[in-house]
């Protein structure tokens, strides 16, 4: 499995004249669990935008192993390696789990322009196929349809999608939200069997799995990293807590 | 969770055998048709060439969601060519069917790689114009095309040096049954195909399909050539079989109508365009020809109702039935 370090340095991003990514200089480091949180609008999705290249920042360079990569389009990166989910839900709705999970897999495989022969007789794509689906607990609904999933399984169908595309980079914009929260432990569970040398980044504001999952978390307030540590130091700066994590009701007790 | 998938193959079902062996059936029930029917073989190639263009319509609109109304712009590049060249000495339907091939899919190449870059309410608009495009210069081009007068002296050699396209019609007939069964093969296979499938995904959803790599540009264009393809054989198929090509052929109205066809089969559904042309001919004959003022009419009301009460068309409201009597079937 490659590796890769994704950086920013300097990111700016202003849509009209509203700053909503201040200078940001950030990396990710192989095999590195971090978090990104912060209040509501303070940047986070619109900085995974940046990474993918979804969005152009207004100045500022992304950087994969060195490489500039601010001009390289969405589907370029995620052919270098860099995945993610969407925090709205985007599935192919009127497709099958399978289907939707197969698309993936055969774009990664470059088969997806074959014509000749059937999708379903492309054995080690379709294996692969199913795999995923296990992994992510689906495989009792793989025929059914995305839509009539219920919402917190489409978060996961999500997670398999991102996963098709052997990642080395992959972040997650609060794959679990709409999860239930007694079935949060399914995304820590796929977050903890994947390939060690994955860096992630994970968005999320149940403090429980960030506390349980990040090695490191990134603190992001009004498009600016405000503070960056180990769990412990976050949970013990009074400065963090006083502007995002407020008192200790969020599991920050247990974590400190 | 119960729930069936309704489109897609994705496991077989267990029936599928039993499918397997009724598939061959309404193939060799046509094929006996000239036994049952005779007289009827012309309407009959009509039904069929229409078919093949129905179906070339539906990789565009059912499966790869690109909704044209200029469809008829390719039919016609297809049939012009077999007719002109037949003009001009080269008379083998093989032969000209294959140049009409390629003729439509360089026009589906040029237009498509233009005009897929947009998408909705600007593409519909665009493929019209394209279609529009191609009947004013054939329309000017009197020396070449005849004008409003049609391609005068149309005449195709026999197919295989065998078989003379007779007055009864039964060459014709069974060259284009033919020829729709080898592009029904072609088209089952091609849906069945990851490329397929990654049709189906860009038509869902071509946001989240560029975010998974998929370069959605190159396999509408791709797409768009195949279907081209398959027009102008349509068209070439319509121009042999009629001895005769007409600016109808390349016209706004049977861009339409063919659009209305698949539609009121069941788009996306692979046999949607087997029940929709037929359904919409034998209605036309029946109603266009004792009330043509009315007709339009008519069809304007199953348009609507169409539309609103059965999107899926008439395989659609089938499959509807179907899983309604299945349901009842496992409760009880
Ligand atoms: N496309 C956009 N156009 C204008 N403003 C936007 C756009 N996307 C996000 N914003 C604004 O940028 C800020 C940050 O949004 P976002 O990145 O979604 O925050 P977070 O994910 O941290 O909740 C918000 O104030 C939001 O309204
Ligand atoms: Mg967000």
């Amino acid at each position: 499995m490659e590796t890769a370090t994704l950086e920013t340095r300097g990111l700016n991003k202003s849509f009209g004249s509203v700053p909503v990514i201040t200078d940001v200089d950030f990396v990710l480091r192989p095999g590195e669990r971090r978090a990104l949180i912060g209040p509501n609008g303070a940047g986070k999705t619109t900085f995974v935008n940046l990474l993918t290249g979804n969005l152009r920042p207004t100045s500022g360079r992304v950087l994969l192993d060195d490489h500039d990569i601010t001009e390289l389009d969405e589907a370029r990166r995620i052919r270098q390696g860099i995945g993610r989910t969407f925090q709205i839900t985007s599935l192919f709705p009127m497709l099958t789990v399978r289907e939707n999970v197969f698309l993936a897999v055969s774009e990664c495989e470059g088969i997806a322009g074959n014509l000749f022969r059937s999708a379903l007789r492309h054995r080690p794509q379709i294996e692969r196929t199913d795999e995923l689906i296990r992994r992510v607990g689906l495989s009792d609904v793989a025929n059914t349809h995305a839509q009539l999933l219920p919402y917190g399984r489409q978060r996961l169908l999500e997670i398999a999608i991102a996963l098709a595309l052997r990642p080395k980079i992959l972040l997650l914009d609060e794959p679990a939200a709409g999860i239930p929260t007694a079935d949060s432990h399914v995304v820590l569970d796929i977050l903890a069997t994947l390939p060690k040398d994955i860096a992630v980044l994970l968005i999320d504001h149940d403090m429980d799995l960030v506390f349980r999952f990040a090695q490191q978390i990134t603190v992001m307030v009004q498009g600016s990293i405000f503070a960056q540590g180990s769990p412990r130091e976050i949970a013990a700066d009074p400065r963090v807590r006083e502007v995002y994590l407020g008192d200790s009701k969020h599991g920050l007790a247990a974590a400190s | 969770m119960t729930a069936v998938s309704t489109s897609g193959p994705a496991y077989p079902a267990a029936s599928s055998q039993l499918r397997r062996l009724a598939l061959p059936l309404p193939w060799l029930a046509t094929a006996a048709l000239p036994l049952f029917l005779p007289g009827y073989e012309p309407l009959a190639t009509q039904i069929l060439v229409m078919i093949v263009f129905a179906l070339s319509l539906d990789l565009l609109v059912g499966y790869a969601g690109i909704v044209t109304l200029g469809h008829a712009g390719l039919f016609g590049m297809g049939a012009y060519t077999a007719g002109i060249l037949s003009v001009y000495g080269i008379t083998d339907p093989l032969l000209t069917a294959g140049c009409a091939m390629l003729v439509a899919a360089a026009t589906g190449l040029v237009f498509g790689w233009a005009m897929l870059r947009t998408k909705d309410l600007t593409l519909l608009m665009l493929t019209m114009a394209s279609a529009f495009l191609l009947y004013e210069i054939a329309n000017k081009a009197t020396w070449l095309t005849g004008g409003e007068d049609g391609l005068q002296g149309v005449n195709f050699s026999s197919l295989f040096g065998t078989f003379a396209f007779d007055f009864r019609g039964i060459t014709a007939f069974y060259y284009s049954l033919a020829v729709l069964f080898v592009v029904f093969l072609a088209v089952r296979a091609l849906i069945a195909s990851p490329f397929g499938w990654s049709l189906r995904g860009i038509r869902e959803n071509s946001a989240r399909m560029a975010a998974i790599g998929c370069p959605i540009l190159k396999r509408r264009v791709i797409v768009y050539v195949i279907s081209a393809a398959l027009a102008g054989l349509a068209g070439a198929l319509q121009a042999q079989a009629t001895q005769f090509v007409a600016l109808y052929s390349l016209s706004f109205e049977l861009s339409g109508n063919i659009l209305i066809m698949l539609i009121l089969g069941g788009s996306g559904r692979l046999y949607g365009a087997f029940i929709g042309v037929p359904a919409f001919m034998f209605a036309q004959d029946l109603l266009a020809k004792q009330d043509p003022a009315n007709w339009f009419l008519g069809l304007g009301i199953i348009l609507i109702v169409l539309v609103m009460l059965a999107p899926g068309g008439i395989l659609g409201i089938a499959e509807r039935v179907m899983a309604a009597i299945r349901r009842r079937r496992g409760a009880a």
